[in-house]
């Protein structure tokens, strides 16, 4: 039975190392005394020290995440309501493209498109607008890997809990989610990554005053990247693994219940 | 499967279900981007933006040898990018998969963290790597292996390297959604048949994830072609994707029309993707 | 009754997007001119600056705050295009003043999407090196007020090269010792710039004929580089990647305060004269605040801490007076003088033809 699974375990392994490489190189340029990631000057706690105080670095993160939570819940609520109601209504390709197009379309074409429509609505740019933009491309992600799923969902399952005269709402929380999680779960997780990191929408879209972090550390290119930016990518790896290690006990207790 | 067509209430239960998202997408981003598109047959404006009259001519300018040649080379380096993801991005989804759920979500999620870095120090990080004066070059120096540092970086095989490193969630991911719903107990059963890991692998398993695969391919393949930080940080600037064009014509030429005309060269190229990819997974679905 | 709906459905889109479309079509021609109400409070404005990151001092904010009583935010952009970019596609972007280079400021001009200074609100214009009234983006200075200039030129590593220096022709027909060790700037502008001054032509050049022959050399330039790269150049040279690039003077700098053995050159065929400049946009609700803020600048002793925290020189006669010598013999391009500068040709914007040069980046890169 295991002897199958050699290959796809050896080559997981190499694409573990091959993602955490980088990362690897990160941890280590945020203890880099220079300034220079080129170039290494000596070990160095000093960039852990400074960051609390870079207020534009520490407050563009706040904002980032807090963008990145709320269009990650409206992209998976938008999104799978879209994918059930194309599912059910047994739609076309037209509207299944037209619901997952936005994932493809160029960042620049989406960004000019969407700064000059805000402003033909009068709409002044924010915060909300970086939303809203983000929550375009990133529905049209929860779409398309729901989409891949729900269709082999048996609805005749449904069906049946319909008729045992169970609600709609129960239905959908007892059967149908239940059923899509993998997918709900790539879709969150893609969506949070994708809109954390997404520098072209947000510049074009966003007010002046509320500058995310992407587009702090894009700005700051001109003098490569800092150590102050390592140290952020580090504490955030150690946050998340944390976080993971947490989520897991918590997911074990709730297992026990 | 049920019968096709389905009955007119589900229709318009599903219309209903659909309907607010649907509406939500025709405004920000059907018609935001439409109108870009339509910008290629319109005139440049003088500063940017787009004024009168109609023409096509942008669409010979885009038959200039110069441009065909950046999209074919363009189309190859994402072809590439696409196919490396799908070779390891495959595996490790059909591993993944096989998992229990609890090490299921451990591993997406080792997978998606380093993405919460920023993509821009990621890249950086690879500079950092691969340069001729790098770490792997002076490791590979001081063990006296080497006495000229190998060149990787600024070559398309760095691009496709960056590339493939950028978007290997988006392979992996579908995969893994499309392949978890397979039972199990089918592979399983199809195994203890005395089946062989090749044939249930073919049989079972490539066919359940074709959907996710499809899907997984266009997520790598169409932001490959638009990308263009990754050719100007790890391609030196000596790569030239669809992507610059596009942010090219709008940014620096403030050529919007023409930058659309690229836009839509991309659209177009989605488009047809996008209909092998329902047509085939239309048939998996049949089929399965 | 599925193709219909389908079509309907499509029609509204279409309509609609058609529709948005009218609204992006170009604004009025030419600078409004902006009249300064001197019965306004400016302490009662506030201002929302966009300026490329680190090209200002950090506490900028509170300096200007306690000297005119005006809350600033400054925002970041990482280079003009996209900054322009936003201007273009918004009618109101929420900002007030944007620093951006000279040629763009021209272009903004013409689009009217800045505003002609009212004079009298920015004495401190007269600090300016007369020299600057001259300038060809906007003669008279009427629409943008100078923040720094400088110039194009070869930065190299003087332990690293064999020789030094003096000609265009040092990076684009290099000596086999440094092949595959120079760089040069991506912007198409200046990627044709180098080219363009060895031939003998203008950098503002449209000549079809000349353009074509600065394609050829540079296409032959290509395999002879590194990298094209306009960010990241100066740690290649500081970490010895590279040995030679073309660069502004301001970005060796940084490399030259690493390293010291790194060095600046104006090559013998001349280069250009570039200024980054300070506007305010049409759109801008603050306009007295944003005057003040500019003359603030513009004052002596401001306009000199700027440049000592910037290392970048500035047009201001009567702050460069006061700068510490010091500064030009740990950074030499520091010292050039206006006369000096003024004999590099200054960069333009070239409307429509800016495309000749674009395509002229794209087919170099790409060959």
């Amino acid at each position: 039975m295991h002897k199958r699974f050699n290959l796809s375990a050896v080559v997981a392994v190499f694409v573990i190392i091959f993602l955490y490489l980088p990362i690897t190189a990160v941890v280590g340029l945020s203890f880099n005394q220079s300034s220079n990631s080129l170039i290494w000057k000596g070990f160095s706690l000093d960039w852990y020290k400074t960051i609390w105080s870079n207020e534009p670095i520490m407050s563009s993160f706040q904002r980032t995440i807090f963008v990145a939570v709320v269009t990650t819940v409206l992209s998976l609520i938008i999104g799978t309501t879209i994918s059930i109601g194309l599912n059910k209504m047994k739609a076309g390709g037209f509207l299944r493209t037209f619901s997952t197009a936005p994932a493809i379309v160029p960042d620049l074409v989406l960004a000019i498109g969407l700064l000059t429509t805000f402003s033909v609505i009068s709409m002044s740019l924010s915060l909300t607008t970086v939303i809203i933009s983000h929550t375009v491309f990133c529905t049209a992600f929860v779409v398309a890997v729901v989409l891949a799923r729900i269709g082999l969902i048996d609805p005749s399952i449904e069906e049946a809990s319909t008729d045992l005269g169970a609600s709609a709402m129960k239905t959908l929380f007892k059967i149908t989610i239940p059923q899509l999680m993998p997918s709900l779960i790539a879709g969150a997780v893609l969506s949070f990554t994708l809109s954390m990191d997404e520098f072209v929408i947000a510049f074009f879209t966003n007010g002046p005053e509320t500058p995310t972090l992407p587009m702090v550390i894009y700005s700051m290119i001109r003098f490569g990247v800092t150590p102050e930016i390592n140290v952020l990518g580090t504490l955030l790896l150690v946050i998340s693994f944390v976080g993971v290690i947490l989520a897991q006990r918590i997911g074990k207790v709730a297992d026990s219940i | 499967m049920v019968k096709s067509g389905g009955s007119k209430t589900s229709r318009h239960l599903g219309w209903a279900w659909a309907s607010p998202g649907l509406i939500f997408l025709t405004l920000f981003a059907a018609i935001p981007v439409l109108s870009m598109l339509f910008m290629s047959v319109l005139t440049a404006g003088r500063f940017g933006g787009v004024t009168t009259p109609i023409n096509f001519d942008n669409f010979s300018r885009a038959t200039d040898p110069i441009f065909v040649k950046v999209i074919i080379n363009s189309l190859l380096i994402a072809s590439a990018t696409a196919i490396l993801s799908l070779l390891i991005g495959f595996p490790t989804a059909l591993f993944i998969s096989r998992l229990s759920r609890k090490w299921q979500v451990i591993l997406i999620v080792a997978i998606i963290l380093p993405y919460w870095t920023n993509f821009l120090v990621r890249t950086y990080a690879w500079l950092v790597l691969l340069n001729n004066e790098g770490i792997i070059n002076k490791f590979l120096r001081n063990i006296g292996l080497i006495d000229k540092p190998i060149e990787m970086l600024y070559t398309p095989a760095a691009v496709i390297v960056g590339m493939t490193y950028l978007y290997l969630p988006l392979m992996i991911l579908p995969i893994y959604a499309a392949l978890e719903k397979v039972d199990k107990n089918l592979t399983e059963a199809a195994f203890d048949l005395g089946s062989s890991a090749w044939k249930s692998l073919r049989t079972i398993s490539i066919p359940l994830a074709m959907p996710g695969i499809l899907i997984g391919f266009i997520f790598v393949f169409v932001p490959s072609l638009g990308n263009f930080v990754v050719p100007e940080l790890l391609g030196g600037g000596k790569t030239v994707m669809i992507g610059n064009l596009v942010r090219d014509q709008f940014l620096k030429a403030r050529d919007w029309p023409f930058g659309a005309t690229f836009a839509l060269i991309l659209a177009l190229i989605l488009v047809v993707l996008i209909s092998i990819q329902s047509y085939v997974s239309k048939r998996v679905n049949v089929n399965a | 009754m599925a193709t219909v709906r389908k079509f309907k459905f499509s029609a509204t889109v279409v309509a609609a997007a058609a529709l948005l479309l009218s609204a992006c079509g170009g604004s009025s021609d030419s600078a409004s001119s902006a009249s300064v109400d001197t019965n306004v409070d400016i302490t009662t404005q506030k201002l929302v600056i966009s300026n490329w990151a680190g090209y200002y001092p950090e506490d900028l904010a509170a300096k200007v705050k306690e000297a005119i009583g005006v809350d600033i935010t400054i925002t970041n952009h990482a280079n003009n295009e996209e900054i322009m970019g936003k201007l273009t596609a918004s009618d109101d972007s929420g900002i007030d003043i944007a620093f951006v280079s000279g040629q763009y400021a021209q272009a903004l001009a013409a689009g009217g999407k800045i505003v002609n200074f009212d004079k009298a609100a920015i004495p401190n214009l007269a600090n300016l090196y007369p020299e600057v009234a001259d300038l060809a983006y906007d003669k008279g200075t009427n629409y943008s007020a100078p923040y720094a200039w400088g110039t194009t030129g070869i930065c190299y590593r003087s332990d690293l090269v064999d020789f030094t220096p003096d000609s265009w022709n040092d990076l684009l027909n290099p000596k086999d010792s440094i092949k595959g060790k120079t760089t040069m700037l991506a912007t198409e502008r200046w990627l044709a710039l180098p080219a363009m001054k060895l031939l003998g032509y203008s950098m503002n050049t449209t000549n079809a004929d000349e353009i074509a022959k600065a394609k050829e050399q540079l296409v032959k330039t290509k395999p002879t580089l590194l990298a094209y790269d306009d960010t990241a150049y100066y740690t290649k040279l500081v970490s010895g990647e590279a040995v030679l690039s073309e660069s502004w003077d301001g970005w060796c700098n940084y490399g030259i305060a690493e390293n010291p053995a790194i060095k600046f050159v104006i090559p013998k065929e001349g280069s250009d004269l570039w200024a980054d400049t300070m506007v305010i946009l049409s759109s801008s609700k603050n306009k007295e605040a944003a005057h003040a803020f500019i003359n603030y600048i513009l004052q002596a002793d401001v306009h000199a801490w700027v440049a000592n925290n910037i290392l970048y020189k500035v047009p201001n006669k009567a702050a460069t007076e006061t700068l510490d010598p010091a500064l030009a013999t740990s950074y030499p391009n520091m010292g050039l003088t206006p006369a000096e500068l003024l004999k590099g040709e200054v960069v333009l914007d070239l409307g429509t033809d800016s495309k000749l040069y674009t395509d002229l980046a794209t087919s170099v890169t790409s060959s």
